[in-house]
């Protein structure tokens, strides 16, 4: 198979049991889409816990329609109770965030995109991998078992603040706290070990000629982030495990009677969490470059101000966790320092949105299903950064901190940011993946009814905030200032459900075409990627051996190109010269 | 039902919803260059046949600019806002002749304690009411913030002011009412079960009705 | 499909590729890992640090709960593992896959990678296990991660020497202590249990060679940063 002789191996010269091919895989491709079936499904879930928020803020104290089959400790006589309702905003935050969005960009399109778009055959550490994502499944389970234990789930908010996440007889929940916090534990080492091989295989495994920039912007951005991972990770660990000491074995780490400080879990949460939001945006921008310079037939506009701008993302990000603490207690002076470094990283972001309308403006752009969800998350991830802007200035920050001008901040940057960009990559890849196309039909359906009916849910979020409705309150017309606004509240729970309904759409185009959908050919989308050069599906092992690279990514109409309007990274033109990486012998990693 | 900011009732409030506005107007700009370019491009190059896109990887200058103008404005907002920031919340921002009172947060009340006659706090004529915060008008009031169990958050939107109070620190925030009234306390920081509940009441009155209240309290008289 | 060969190339970088970091995947994996492990250390060392010096009150005096000659002995120990770990790593880069060789003219033999390893194995088990009984000595006497066990020996000393033993902020000093000190232990271990597997699987039965020596080398790495790691602590913790 190769150009050197070598000893056969089990996992190629035999045909493999259905269990190693498909279960215990060490197939990069087959353990992307693991994470991906698993994902959707607590994506699904964190929307059902929404659909049961949403419930109660719009009609609250009204009996939830299918509310018997919950046990009477959730809903009493139909009606949600408080204790399920912080249950209810807690897991479905995270779920959203660790089960869902993370794994559907890093678990998903790491492992997927970034052996086939450098060119090489799998990860660094096959086997390593396979293990990241049976850690994942298995701290998924544990964070499902907090609803079913004795109390419940946990209640403290996804961000699980001390002293009420420590202290049982506070909060009325003991082992769906403690399971909260092992599960994140457990979840971290999955998140650790992925990055670690997403790092060592962007570093060492590049096919020969792909230099670090020619490189396509979704791999940067994955690079980065799993940076951003494997140093963030570790500090969500070591609080968690204080977190649970505190909870279990008698130590005082927030505890302020004992000598500790509720404040030092909001730093370390925090130190981990501003990282963790941009792992949660910058690949999803990455994908939406390759998917807008693709929809546009036109090479990224700035391409090196994109690495730079995704690399100072990264790096102010480490700066700036202080802002979720402006009201906190700490000590003023650091609210001026921290609301500068905030105030600062908007630049980046910015130049990254203008650079993605540079690419489209003199495009020839094509409106398929991925380059409607990528403008849409081009337009709906700007009204998210710049809401963000109000909260930095510190002031203002005074009166909008806590309320749900914050819930619709976060909800414009994750999901009208991140799941529009994981609605445009899910199907542009999807033929990679399966062999198929998704229905384009249902595809723009889906697109143009998720954008109305999200923008009807989140938009007006930003005037309940502003009026002053407080996050995670279970009933709000306890409070004679927010009675006048919950028309509101209707309005948007009833949006809610229509925007829930439509993602069935999406549901049943993804799984009904896994069977039914349009076979694929090898390059759908006439991108210049080197992932398209393989067939649909992708065979194990991607190459025989990996491929030449001649160019970047993004040479869409280029006069090289002649008659066609793109020009893959890996065609040898008569004036290409070989990289010199390509002569050097085989070795193994 | 307002869809702009509540009634404005403290000092604060001035710096800032206008600092609200200015931000408002400044990202409504932005917001509107990136929507109607996105869809003025999104029609006007939309693919058709025998077009081709124009080739270019960029353009510095453009980047140049789009990098400045963002920065100069952050900067400049940077600037404005810390200068009301350190105002309102700077250590030594409290004016002199503030109305002590202390706010201990508990699940799920707050409680108030008063100096007595004697204008002190911490002295043993002091008196502790539950949710019931009664200021003068126009008088620069500070609070003692603590915390019993958990977060807590005091929060007064027409005050436009919120302070976490914290188990094992005692905060200082202040404020200055500027209308007669009735306003409503709620708690920002989930603080458990009945963090929906934890509503009290602000009770900002003339001078003269305040020290009748005063007087009230201080000869045992009924909340 | 590019396979393990045994060529000169094992401890290089993969080719053909682009040149990336120079080393080989495996090392470069462990680097990025011990990062990782650096900032969970950092989590716990600084939040150590925050809470100890957020205090008003005394701290105890170093070596007045904690045994710092034995533990002085313990750390010495660690660092001759560290020291037995670069010995087999130059054994096996020399190619002597053996236990011990005797040595024309010299009284003491030779000491291949067999040798070295298991020495470097015992002395980390023997750090562990000097560990737990400390732990046992500690909890014995009364410091929990909660703090001084009301009525213990330490209890005791405390209430006449509340200075000395740092009695009002012995509920933080058993919290940290515990906390950093038993991920360390935890760390020494998992390094104890990955050596002895090495062992077992690929040194016994001589499957290294100077040609291609990388888990000897990558364990190697693991090993001087747990070292690392208990110096601090050690300074921090038992010497300040």
């Amino acid at each position: 198979m190769t150009t050197v002789a070598h000893a056969p191996t089990k996992a190629h010269h035999e045909p493999m049991s259905f269990w190693r091919k498909y279960i215990f895989s060490t197939d990069h491709k087959i353990i992307g889409i693991q994470f991906l079936f698993v994902s959707l499904s607590f994506l699904l879930l964190g929307g059902l816990l929404a659909m049961q928020i949403r419930w109660q803020l719009g009609f609250p104290g009204k009996p939830l329609p299918g509310g018997g089959i919950l046990p009477e400790s959730m809903v009493s006589g139909g009606v949600i109770l408080p204790e399920y309702y912080i249950q209810l905003v807690t897991m479905h935050g995270t779920f959203m965030v660790f089960f869902a969005i993370m794994p559907l960009l890093m678990g998903v399109y790491a492992n997927f995109l970034i052996p086939l778009k450098i060119g090489t055959h799998d990860m660094a550490f096959p086997r390593l991998n396979m293990w990241s994502f049976w850690l994942a499944l298995t701290a998924g389970f544990i964070m499902l078992a907090g609803f079913f234990v004795p109390e419940g789930a946990a209640r403290a908010g996804w961000t699980m603040y001390a002293p009420l996440s420590a202290r049982p007889d506070l909060s009325g929940a003991s082992y769906g706290q403690m399971l909260w916090c092992v599960s994140i534990v457990v979840l971290g080492l999955s998140s650790v070990l992925g990055s670690v091989n997403y790092i060592t295989t962007v570093i060492n495994h590049r096919a020969p000629g792909m230099t670090w920039f020619r490189m396509p912007l979704s791999v940067w951005a994955l690079f980065i982030t799993a940076i951003l991972a494997v140093l963030a990770l570790p500090v969500l660990q070591g609080a968690a495990i204080m977190l649970l000491f505190d909870q279990t074995i008698g130590t005082h780490f927030f505890d302020p009677i004992a000598g500790g400080q509720a404040l030092l879990w909001q730093h370390l949460f925090w130190f981990f969490g501003h990282p963790e939001v941009y792992i949660l945006i910058l690949p999803a921008m990455g994908m939406v470059s390759d998917i807008i310079a693709n929809g546009s037939r036109k090479p990224i506009f700035g391409y090196h101000s994109m690495v730079f701008a995704i690399v100072g993302i990264a790096f102010l990000g480490w700066i700036v966790w202080g802002h979720h603490m402006f009201m906190s207690g700490m000590n003023p002076t650091l609210g001026s320092t921290f609301m500068v470094s905030t105030l600062l990283i908007s630049v980046p972001s910015a130049i990254k949105v203008f650079n993605w309308m540079g690419t489209m403006w003199r495009g020839n752009l094509r409106f398929t299903v991925p380059m409607l969800n990528a403008v849409g998350f081009v337009s709906m991830f700007t009204i998210g950064g710049l809401s963000g802007v109000f909260m930095a200035a510190t002031p203002v920050d005074m009166h909008i901190h806590d309320t749900y001008f914050i819930v619709a901040h976060l909800h414009y940057v994750l999901f009208g940011g991140s799941l529009f960009a994981l609605f445009a990559a899910i199907p542009y890849w999807y033929p990679k993946m399966f062999g198929r196309m998704m229905s384009e039909t249902i595809g723009k359906w889906h697109f143009w009814l998720t954008f109305v009916t999200y923008n009807l849910v989140f938009f007006p979020m930003h005037i309940l905030g502003m009026g002053g409705q407080m996050r995670r309150l279970y009933d709000p017309t306890q409070y004679d200032f927010l009675k006048p606004q919950q028309p509101i509240n209707e309005f948007i729970t009833i949006a809610a459900f229509s925007l829930f309904a439509v993602q069935l759409l999406f549901l049943f185009n993804f799984l009904w075409s896994l069977k039914r959908g349009k076979k694929a050919e090898l390059n759908p989308w006439q991108d210049n990627g080197l992932e398209w050069s393989l067939p649909s599906p992708a065979p194990h092992g991607n190459w025989e051996r990996a491929p030449n690279v001649y160019r970047g990514p993004y040479e869409f109409s280029a006069p090289e190109a002649g008659s066609a309007d793109f020009l893959p990274q890996h065609v040898k033109l008569p004036t290409d010269r070989d990289p010199a990486a390509a002569t050097a012998p085989a070795s193994a990693h | 039902m307002h869809w702009w900011l509540p009634p404005a009732a403290s000092t604060f409030a001035g710096p800032i919803d206008g600092l609200f506005l200015a931000i408002f107007i400044i990202t409504g700009i932005a917001l509107v260059i990136v929507e109607v370019g996105l869809l003025w491009f999104s029609v006007k190059y939309r693919a058709r046949p025998g077009r081709k896109a124009f080739y270019t990887h960029g353009s510095t200058r453009a980047e140049v600019i789009w990098t400045s103008i963002p920065a100069v404005t952050v900067v400049a907002l940077g600037i404005v806002s810390n200068h009301y920031w350190v105002q309102i919340k700077g250590r030594d921002s409290v004016p002199a002749n503030a109305y002590a009172v202390a706010i201990h947060a508990k699940q799920f009340e707050w409680r108030m304690t008063y100096a007595g006659p004697d204008g002190q706090l911490g002295t043993g004529d002091d008196f502790t009411v539950r949710n019931q915060l009664h200021v003068p008008v126009d008088r620069p009031i500070l609070i003692h913030l603590s915390a019993e169990d958990v977060i807590h958050s005091f929060f007064v939107p027409e005050f436009r002011l919120k302070q976490d109070a914290v188990p094992g620190m005692n905060i200082n925030v202040w404020f200055q009412p500027t209308k007669i009234g009735e306003f409503e306390i709620g708690c920002a920081e989930l603080c458990g079960m009945g963090h929906y509940k934890m509503r009290a009441r602000v009770f900002v009155h003339t001078p003269e009705e305040f020290n009748a209240w005063m007087a009230q309290q201080a000869a045992g008289g009924s909340e | 499909m590019t396979h393990a060969t045994a060529t000169a190339n094992m401890m290089h970088p993969p080719a053909p590729a682009e040149p990336g970091s120079g080393v080989y995947s495996n090392k470069l994996g462990m680097w990025v890992f011990l990062a990782s492990d650096v900032m969970f250390f950092t989590a716990l060392i600084g939040s150590y640090i925050i809470l100890r010096f957020g205090l008003s009150e005394a701290w105890a005096a170093p070596g007045a709960v904690l045994n710092v000659p034995l533990t002085g002995i313990n750390t010495f120990l660690l660092i001759c593992s560290s020291v037995s770990m670069v010995k087999a790593y130059a054994a096996i880069a020399d190619g002597k896959k053996y236990f011990l060789r005797a040595v024309p003219g010299k009284m003491l033999q030779d000491g291949g990678l067999k040798f070295w390893l298991l020495v470097t194995i015992i002395c980390g088990a023997m750090f562990v296990g000097v560990q737990i009984f400390e732990y046992f000595k500690l909890v014995q006497h009364g410091l929990t991660p909660a703090g001084f066990r009301e009525g213990s020996h330490y209890a005791e000393l405390a209430l006449a020497d509340p200075v000395k033993y740092g009695a009002a902020t012995a509920g933080i000093f058993g919290s940290t202590f515990f906390t950093m000190t038993g991920f360390h232990g935890f760390h020494v271990t998992c390094g104890v249990v990955s050596m002895l597997y090495l062992y077992f699987t690929k040194v016994l039965p001589e499957k290294y060679s100077p040609a291609d020596f990388r888990g000897i080398e990558t364990i190697g790495l693991y090993w001087h940063f747990v070292d690392l790691v208990w110096i601090i602590l050690f300074t921090i913790v038992y010497l300040i």
